[in-house]
């Protein structure tokens, strides 16, 4: 970890003085322990014209892989830092904002006993980040630097390997900031913007992170054009961050083991990139939707398959028809987040008896899903790989077969309709398919015939003449008028 | 007096009734274990401290059905020890019993006022009893008497006096379904429908003559004799003679039930075949009609036998109803179960029992006809329609084969089309979530019971569902492996030695060395032809699958699975491999697959987002900061700047470490394009048509693979090089680390060392580790980072704990053993799946993820 500081001089005001600014003589090196390893202050140039001064943090990897408590596993939310292969001990992150705080403390602040004049006014500088971990890349770089008054930002990608150029750009840039401006700001700039850029802290977001965000972005964040993003990533996305690092655990290992991002298996709690919520608030239409097709079906006992956080439930549980509501999820994280939604543990027992949560799965049979009056299949099918999709059916329709199924998915005809969304990709990253309307009922039409449903379709949001509605809706229903006789066999 | 004998069933509820004093207790601690017999006095006591709160009896009885419910799930005879001379207390024993399908039977205490009177005085607890209960409990129970018949208990004892008590002796009886001490072997025949000339050529098939097997077998008929066929009368003759001789068993099928109601004159519709049969009983005698009524009369609903091994019933029986009584177990024995709706001939739809089978007890039956039989979950039928122009057929116990004779004609038109059952049920349909969710413990044949905990199973069930491939082709997931134990040498963490050591201290002569690939696991299902695929494991429009070590499938795309799939099989034809390596005694040609192991590369394949966000990443970031870093010290030094030397060579040494990082992943990584540049590299054949492969010893596994490998025109495969080391021998376990370390100075990751003999166990009987992994010094980069080389980098990470580690190597080990083996078996879906999924789970425990 490194990054340099340089300032040029005149024989008057000498380049040198940034040794009394920084309170570190040019002359000398001298070394810091600090929580994580030893910070180095070193200049490699020292005259009256130009003067650099060089931060050197030297991590120590084991150890902080072996800080944690854990098995072999650090405590702190950053997963990368369980790793022993680590781009810590290079990268400039917290650990090197948190050296920086520590060794030019008194610059931070702005204090200069010996040229208080000089402190207080700008000087020509120069300040070099060589591996800056930026997640939003060079643009947001430049959008985080830009305004605060720099002359130059230079935000330069690093190549992944040169011996596999179609690997493309690495996470990190090369940073050179230019121009004109007091050395403390300089300083608190770079203390808060290298963790929001590396967007990873090593340590426990505390309380007093507050205080020390305000302290450090004075005069400065408040007007930023950025200032919310860099409030979010500083201070991690505080809420329920110890939940998440525990509940991540299960997701690394697996991660691991298949190679894998531990994003690209994670994402059964993450609607963030759902494109489809954001222009309209087409969930919200969903759920109207399906709780109109329950009420014309007349369903009182209804199965939310899939419920994931738990957002239709919570529709259901304000309507006093629906005396029995059960959802299920694939996810335990899921349920955990959806229970919380709820409010379960505080519900009181008249109402928390008419909602229950689930693991459930619908690869398998399961008999605690038989004898309901609904099941709503809201935006799950699409989740499942289609060679996967007959065990569903059955699950659903063979073994469950509740008197009414209500099945949505996307329409990707519609997908041209969507702005924010590049021609050819799905909506979510996880949507192992999306169907045309005809696919659609295609599919509807043979599953229901063999299992003794019929079947309708509604179309969900604006119905566009052209590419129809982006979401469409299935409902199913028992065609056999022996559903009495069916529970007691099968009860 | 002489003894009075009271038979009582060996599982039956038995319910005293006496009034208070009468001496239920002493009679029951007579004639009964302790366990056995339930009170309310004891429960009383449990609830509210005192036997004789009379105002706790409604929980006190709660807590007795409770208890007796319990008990009679689990098959224990159970006496109740209550008054109950009141009926309502009686009616809910009697639901008790009916519910647990166990007879309920009384015996009554009968006994003068004066006794129970004299026996209470004797009672410090009791001795203020008022007079008037005493003769309360009389009045009640002397009306109750003469209805107990009624009430539905089935066989009821009363004993009037002091001495028929005393005299008295409680004799068990078996139930007449319960014939485990019958262990054959037997020839169990599916229906037969009045077929007389087809079940003739298939008992002579069986080795019958003239309806006595030589080798003293035992025929069993499953029921339907009779109707619709040209012979029932025929075919009656013949089984009851069977049955008379002590050759044969029959149990009862709906159709003998209905002509045995005809028979004792009642009405019934002389549809589905039963005007044929009368039809032919007119040309008989009296006395043969009346010898069929009472050998229809005393047929019993379902058998036990083989030691609890074996079921057999005309239409099938869960398995909470084997060996029970009662009026819904006769029914679902000849009638099955229905689904309460009817299909489009008419016909009810049958209630797929069989799909929620999970019995130890293979139950065989028939009443449904199929095409063809096959097993579903431990169940199979043997109606194949003989009399509907199909065949007739029997299977052989306990050898379980299938013989069957063609029918000679069409004797009778069927009401709807035969279908058969894909075996496993088609669309995965017999997979439930109580086969997997929860806490579990999985029992198998080299380690013993292998608990999978609650969280795990939740986790792997997330996995399993959302990713995995289809679980019917999900036969084997692959064990973890344990590296070797840390070894001191100077500069590495990992060295041959200790593993050839432990080797040779768990007393295993002889080890293979194998080459370790650098890519990703990848297990492949190979079947012949589509046909293969669906035949044995259900599946439509594949031949197989190729899936990582979480059971994902390894390409998206499915066509790109199938260019693999298909060299293989071409390599697998080639090399002549089908026949060599099926079971001997299968069927050849049909129904081939084969079940390999192996490692897909190159790594960048499969791991190329771990390979940009980690791998490349450290290697960018430290070629973006060190030559700067490096530079500036050496212009401070070079400036004069004094007490940097230590920090500047740290920094050049912190360069070269990364440099040598960037190159160990690089070797595994290169571009491909469709198959064009991937290599698959197979280190172990796992399973074939019905023959587990895992014990195979290493030798001849290589032996096999290198054929595949050498019959591979298309460069896909690659052969796995390998070493024998004899662990006693010093000069072969040198020439073994010599090996090892040209291997990983030219870039290998490694080795793993395997026991020659593939399964072994040590001294002490235990399952000994299939392998351990030898990581090369350069590799190992990768796992512990760039500069884990350096001195007091490697002291503290040889501080590591592998216990745990090869705890779960070897669980995981004998659970993938236990799933080839059953697949091999021919176990159900729903068992090979439980293994499978074991492993799953078990690999979401936390262990260090670098071992």
């Amino acid at each position: 970890m490194f990054l340099t500081i340089s300032t040029t001089g005149i024989p008057e005001r000498p380049a040198t003085d940034l040794g009394f600014l920084l309170h570190k003589h040019p002359e000398r090196a001298q070394a810091f322990s600090t929580s994580h390893g030893t910070a180095h202050v070193l200049y490699p140039e020292a005259s009256a014209e130009r003067c650099t001064a060089a931060l050197l943090l030297e991590v120590d990897t084991v150890a902080l892989v072996r800080r944690g408590k854990g098995k072999g596993r650090g405590g702190a939310p950053d997963a990368a830092l369980a790793q022993y292969v680590n781009d810590r001990p290079y990268a400039a992150s917290s650990l090197l904002a948190v050296a920086l705080a520590k060794v030019f403390k008194t610059a931070l602040h702005g204090v200069c006993q010996a040229m208080p004049e000089r402190a207080a006014a700008p000087l020509p500088l120069r300040v070099e980040v060589p591996a800056l971990p930026a997640r939003g890349g060079a643009g947001l770089v430049r959008a985080l630097f830009e305004p605060l008054g720099w002359s130059t930002v230079e935000a330069e990608p690093v190549a992944l390997d040169e011996e596999f150029p179609e690997w493309g750009d690495s996470r990190y840039v090369r940073l050179v900031l230019e121009g004109e401006l007091r050395l403390a700001d300089a300083l608190n700039q770079l203390y808060v913007l290298l963790p929001v850029l590396d967007d990873a802290k090593h340590y426990w977001v505390a309380p007093d992170e507050v205080d020390k965000l305000l302290r450090a972005g004075d005069g400065w964040l408040a007007g930023h054009p950025e200032r919310k993003l860099i409030t979010a990533r500083y201070l991690s996305r505080r809420w329920g961050l110890a939940r998440e690092a525990t509940e991540r655990l299960e997701l690394v290992r697996l991660a691991e083991a298949e190679g894998l991002d531990v994003e690209d298996v994670d994402n059964a709690v993450d609607e963030s990139t759902d494109t489809e919520e954001r222009p309209v608030p087409l969930a919200e239409q969903r759920r109207d939707a399906i709780l109109a097709a329950l009420h014309g079906a007349g369903a009182a006992r209804v199965l939310d398959l899939g419920c994931g956080q738990g957002q239709l439930v919570q529709a259901l549980l304000k309507d006093v028809r629906f005396t029995e509501i059960v959802g299920v999820d694939v996810s335990v994280r899921a349920l955990t987040v959806a229970a919380r939604r709820l409010r379960l543990d505080r519900m009181g027992e008249r109402q928390a008896a008419r909602v229950t949560l689930l693991q459930g799965s619908l690869a398998y049979t399961d008999k605690r899903l038989a004898g309901y009056d609904a099941a709503v299949l809201s935006e799950v099918i699409e989740h499942l790989d289609l060679p996967r999709l007959p065990a569903l059916e059955y699950a659903v329709f063979g073994a469950a077969r509740p008197r009414t199924v209500l099945v949505t998915t996307p329409n990707v005809e519609y997908n041209v309709r969507w702005e924010s969304l590049p021609a050819g990709h799905v909506r979510h990253g996880d949507h192992r398919f999306e169907w045309t309307r005809e696919e659609f009922r295609e599919w509807a039409a043979s599953v229901a015939g063999p299992y003794g449903y019929g079947v309708e379709f509604v179309p969900v949001g604006p119905d566009d003449p052209e590419v129809g509605p982006p979401t469409q809706m299935a409902v199913f229903t028992r065609t056999d008028k022996t559903d009495e006789t069916l529970k007691e066999v099968t009860a | 007096m002489t003894t009075r004998t009271l038979p009582v069933t060996d599982l039956s509820l038995v319910v005293l009734v006496g009034a208070t004093g009468s001496g239920k207790s002493t009679f029951a601690r007579r004639h009964f274990k302790p366990t056995e017999i339930v009170s309310s006095d004891f429960c009383r006591g449990l609830v509210a401290d005192d036997e004789n709160d009379q105002s706790a009896s409604k929980d006190a009885f709660d807590v007795l059905h409770y208890i007796a419910g319990k008990r009679l799930a689990a098959g224990r005879l159970t006496v109740v020890d209550a008054t109950n001379v009141q009926p309502e207390a009686r009616r809910q024993l009697v639901r008790l019993a009916r519910e647990h399908d166990v007879l309920p039977i009384a015996i009554v205490l009968d006994l003068p006022e004066e006794v129970c009177r004299t026996r209470n005085a004797g009672r410090p607890d009791r001795a203020d009893m008022p007079a008037h209960v005493i003769q309360r409990h009389r009045r009640e129970l002397r009306r109750s008497l003469r209805g107990l018949e009624r009430e539905g208990f089935r066989k009821v004892h009363v004993l009037r006096s002091v001495e028929e008590v005393e005299e008295a002796e409680v004799v068990l009886e078996r139930r007449y379904n319960d014939l485990r001490h019958l262990t054959g072997p037997f020839d169990i025949i599916g229906d037969i429908h009045g077929c007389r000339s087809e079940l003739d050529s298939l008992l002579a098939r069986l080795g019958y003559v003239d309806g006595h097997h030589p080798e003293g077998r035992t025929a069993v008929f499953v029921g339907d004799l009779v109707d619709r066929g040209p012979d029932s009368p025929g075919v009656l003759r013949r089984v009851m003679a069977m049955v008379a001789a002590g050759d044969a068993l029959c149990v009862p099928g709906n159709h003998e039930n209905k002509l045995g109601r005809w028979l004792k004159g009642r009405k019934v519709q002389q549809t589905h075949g039963l005007a044929e049969t009368i039809e032919q009983l007119e040309g008989e005698s009296e006395e043969f009609r009346a010898q069929v009524a009472e050998f229809i009369d005393g047929l019993v609903s379902h058998y036990v036998l083989d030691g609890g091994a074996l079921v057999v019933c005309h239409a099938g029986l869960p398995e909470k109803y084997h060996g029970r009584t009662s009026g819904r177990v006769r029914s679902h024995a000849l009638y099955g179960d229905t689904t309460g709706e009817t299909d489009e001939f008419g016909l009810p739809v049958r209630y797929p029992w069989a799909e929620d089978y999970r019995g130890r007890a293979a139950v065989v039956y028939g009443h449904t006809p199929v095409p063809n039989t096959s097993w579903i979950n431990n169940t199979i039928c043997l109606d194949t329609g003989a009399v509907f122009g199909g065949k007739m057929t029997a299977l052989r116990w306990p050898e379980r084969e299938l013989v069957d004779v063609p029918a000679e004609r069409v004797w009778y038109e069927p009401a709807r089309p035969l279908v058969t059952e894909a075996p496993g049920g088609h669309e995965g349909r017999p997979l439930d979530l109580a086969d997997v969710h929860g806490r579990r413990i999985v029992e198998t044949r080299h380690l013993g019971n292998v608990a999978v905990r609650e969280e795990n199973a939740a986790a792997a069930l997330e996995v399993m569902s959302r990713f995995a491939v289809d679980p019917r082709l999900l036969a084997y997931l692959p064990p973890t492996m344990a590296p070797t134990a840390t070894s001191r040498a100077e500069g590495y963490l990992e060295h041959p030695a200790e593993a050839f050591a432990q080797y040779r201290a768990d007393g295993v002569e002889r080890v293979v060395c194998e080459e370790k690939h650098m890519g990703s696991r990848a297990v492949a299902l190979v079947c012949r032809d589509e046909k293969a695929a669906h035949e044995r494991f259900g599946v439509t429009g594949v031949t197989g699958a190729l899936y990582t070590r979480t059971g994902r499938p390894f390409f998206d795309d499915q066509d790109v699975t199938e260019q693999v799939l298909d060299r293989l099989r071409t390599a697998i034809g080639a090399a002549g491999l089908w026949d060599d390596l099926a079971a001997s005694d299968s069927a050849p040609g049909a129904g081939d697959w084969l079940l390999l192991d192996g490692e897909l590369m190159p790594w960048s394949l499969k791991s190329a987002g771990l390979l940009r966000s980690q791998y490349a990443a450290v290697g960018a970031a430290s070629g973006a900061v060190l030559p700067g870093a490096v530079s500036a010290l050496e212009q401070a030094v070079a400036r004069g700047v004094e007490g940097l030397d230590g920090l500047l060579a740290k920094q050049r040494e912190r360069g070269v470490d990364a440099a040598a990082f960037t190159e160990a992943y690089r070797r595994y990584c290169w571009p491909t394009q469709g198959l064009e540049g991937v290599r698959f590299a197979p280190f172990q054949l796992l399973a074939a048509r019905g023959r587990s492969l895992a014990a195979v010893p290493h030798d001849e596994q290589l032996a096999w693979l290198d054929r595949l490998v050498e019959h591979d025109p298309t460069g896909l495969l690659q052969v796995t090089r390998r070493l024998v080391v004899d662990t006693g021998d010093e000069a072969s376990v040198a020439a073994g680390t010599d090996w090892w370390l040209e291997l990983t100075a030219a870039g290998g990751e490694g080795m793993v060392v395997k026991p020659l003999a593939a399964l072994v166990r040590d001294a002490k009987g235990r399952l000994g580790q299939p392998g351990v992994k030898v990581r090369g010094r350069e590799y190992l980069r990768i796992i512990y980072g760039p500069e884990y080389t350096r001195p007091e980098n490697l002291e503290r990470l040889r501080q590591r704990f592998l216990g745990h580690k090869r705890s779960l190597a070897l669980r995981e080990y004998a659970l993938g053993l236990e799933a080839l083996d059953r697949l091999a078996d021919g176990e159900p879906l729903w068992r090979v799946h439980e293994a499978v999924f074991a492993v799953l789970a078990l690999e979401s425990e936390p262990v260090d993820p670098r071992l």
